[in-house]
């Protein structure tokens, strides 16, 4: 865990135990270890984790991810998130473990906390990276995302210690998943995709996942650790508050019905919202609506909107940009509805109807009634 | 209150991205220029505050002698004062870029401005980390993702979205805060405002380039599925098409 090649990896925790996205970092947190040849740290912040099963969740998470120590990080005052903080942690725990990395999610959490952690070392920080490789003495050989998604940056870090996130979604082509890991029996359900290619260390597109209720973890050394904190470092300290509830939520949503530019006008997305009615899915637009103020911004999918990985996106009157296309690359279908031929979006999509999406929503909408009402 | 924004000009991309023949930038000759679009609305947001409560926006970015088009469209939103750190064009990482802006803010006069607002990230490189650089190089508070903002007598409350909720902070002033794009929608400039932004004079200061820990090396686009969709029909007569797929998928009840 401690010397050379000791990887200190950030683990934000959801409902579930380990985020889905730290356990992806964990996954290159570990082939940078690897090639080091020195241990994982995975760090997770406390005051407490949220339940017995929701820690074990973390612990087995964690173990499955292939980490040697999960350090527990906990301090007076620090009773919610404080991003300054969790760098001041991870600060000391870099010169504590001699960590030669430190790796976090591409998340609003682990881009800010390691843009802090950047700033309190004087360390350069590579955000959103597919690959990494130490190529020699403090210097380091990245693949990472520009554009969120749409380019790709080769890029070289040098550093005594390399800060980087993951990103979320990180399809690497050149790096196909090789071997499946089942860690541990309790793990049935856990599959670790490891894609290892010769040059980089690359994700594959499963990371691991923990299931509930699992206490403990053989071989995984659990530690605590309590940061030396002055109060400037809590003074941007988060208090949650609980989520709106209800509704079913655009980045988790199995069927996004999409609508852009071509949908016309704001009533237009009567016929877009009774398709995802009736298909269990929820309605995400382009930019060009919201700029157009005829949707609220919390349903735009891109870039700088939310992302979506469903089962089907169908892209209604979308020209797709590579701002929005950025925002569904995790869609495992695309299915796009569009007069234009030409439209970008029919190169980057699996079906396409070439027909005006006024005409043809509504007659699919009126033949899967007449489907289920005759079935 | 007197606030700066920082914004960042980024090639304006479409459908495709095109690399120049080296691979080292995005070709923007038949694309051209626009503002990042988180930093568009913490303009925007800038402009807000001052037109409720009084103060100035003072829009400053680091870029080529052309960026101060970048400027003048965010002086015609309603920000009074530009301010051009001017470089050759050669690309600055996020390290020395914040420290240009930093030392920039310190010779306009830091306490002059209680409230500095990035863009939560770069829409091109995004790199996640100037605005937090320059709060640490200026001894203030950093907050990031911010998509609701209340400025109350010395001190700033802000939402940002975590979980499908909501996390509050709240800190005093002078602080630093990031937004992201649908904190507001940002308005159309006026006619009366191009006819500002043209006339307005815009400060140059001409900071140094400094090497950065993280280097491009080359940019190439990722490779697609590339095969393009298959076409299940034209219009209506689709429809049976769609719902087969859509059945062989598994999305229909």
């Amino acid at each position: 865990m401690s010397g050379p090649g000791a990887v200190l990896c950030l683990l934000e925790r959801d409902a579930d135990g380990a985020a889905d996205g730290s356990l992806r970092a964990l996954v290159l947190a570990r082939s940078v270890a690897g090639a080091l040849g020195g241990g994982v740290t995975a760090v997770v912040f406390g005051p407490s984790l949220a339940g017995p099963d929701a820690d074990g969740a973390v612990v087995a998470g964690v173990a499955v991810g292939g980490a040697a120590e999960l350090c527990v990080v906990s301090a007076e005052g620090l009773s919610g998130y404080a991003p300054l903080a969790w760098a001041r942690a991870l600060e000391q725990l870099v010169v504590a473990r001699q960590a030669a990395a430190v790796v976090a999610a591409a998340t609003d959490r682990g881009n800010e906390v390691m843009a802090h952690l950047g700033a309190l070392t004087g360390l350069p920080v590579a955000a959103n990276c597919v690959a990494a490789a130490a190529t020699g003495e403090d210097s380091w050989q990245l693949l990472r995302q520009r554009w969120a998604g749409s380019l790709l940056e080769e890029a070289i870090l040098e550093a005594p210690c390399a800060l980087l996130t993951v990103a979320a979604d990180a399809a690497v082509a050149d790096g196909a998943p090789a071997d499946v890991v089942v860690a541990d029996a309790v793990m049935a359900d856990a599959a670790l995709a490891d894609g290892t290619p010769a040059d980089a260390a690359a994700l594959g597109s499963t990371p691991p996942r923990a299931g509930p209720g699992v206490a403990a973890a053989p071989g995984l050394l659990v530690t605590t650790f309590t940061p030396a904190l002055d109060a400037a470092d809590l003074s941007v300290l988060a208090t949650e508050s609980a989520g709106q509830g209800g509704g079913m939520s655009l980045a988790t949503a199995r069927v996004v019905i999409g609508g852009g530019r071509g949908v016309g006008g704001p009533e237009g997305f009567a016929a877009l919202e009774e398709l995802a009615g009736l298909l269990g899915g929820v309605v995400g637009v382009s930019r060009v609506v919201t700029s157009q103020g005829w949707r609220p911004h919390r349903q735009q999918v891109g870039q700088t909107g939310t992302k979506i990985s469903p089962e089907l996106y169908l892209a209604c009157g979308i020209s797709g940009a590579i701002q929005h296309m950025a925002g569904c690359q995790s869609a495992r279908h695309i299915v796009a509805v569009n007069t234009d031929p030409d439209a970008p979006i029919m190169s980057r999509a699996d079906y396409a109807v070439i027909g005006d999406l006024n005409e043809v929503i509504p007659a699919l909408v009126a033949a899967i009634k007449e489907a289920a009402g005759s079935g | 209150m007197d606030i700066l924004v920082c914004v960042k000009r980024v090639p304006m991309v479409g459908g495709k991205v095109v690399l120049t023949a080296d691979g080292q930038e995005v070709d923007t000759r038949m694309s051209g220029f626009t503002v990042s679009p988180h930093e568009e609305c913490a303009v925007e947001e800038a402009v807000q505050i001052t037109e409720r409560s009084g103060g100035s926006v003072t829009v400053l970015t680091l870029g080529p002698p052309e960026a101060a088009g970048q400027l003048r469209d965010m002086l015609a939103l309603g920000a009074h004062r530009g301010v051009l750190l001017q470089t050759d064009g050669r690309e600055w990482g996020p390290v020395a870029t914040a420290a240009a802006i930093a030392t920039a803010v310190g010779e306009l006069g830091a306490a002059a401005f209680p409230l500095v607002m990035v863009g939560n990230e770069a829409a091109d490189t995004g790199g996640y980390q100037v605005g937090i650089r320059v709060a640490h190089a200026l001894g203030r508070p950093c907050m990031t993702g911010i998509k609701r903002l209340e400025v109350a007598g010395d001190g700033v409350r802000a939402w940002r979205e975590y979980g499908g909720g909501q996390e509050e902070f709240e800190v005093a002033l002078p602080a630093v805060v990031g937004v992201k794009e649908g904190i507001n929608l940002p308005r159309y400039p006026s006619l009366p405002g191009r006819l500002r932004a043209k006339r307005a004079e815009i400060t140059v200061l001409k900071p140094a380039w400094q090497a950065d820990g993280l280097r491009k090396v080359a940019l190439r686009v990722p490779a697609g599925s590339g095969q393009g969709a298959r076409v299940l029909g034209h219009g209506t007569e689709a429809v049976p098409e769609l719902i087969r797929v859509f059945g062989e998928i598994g999305v229909l009840a």
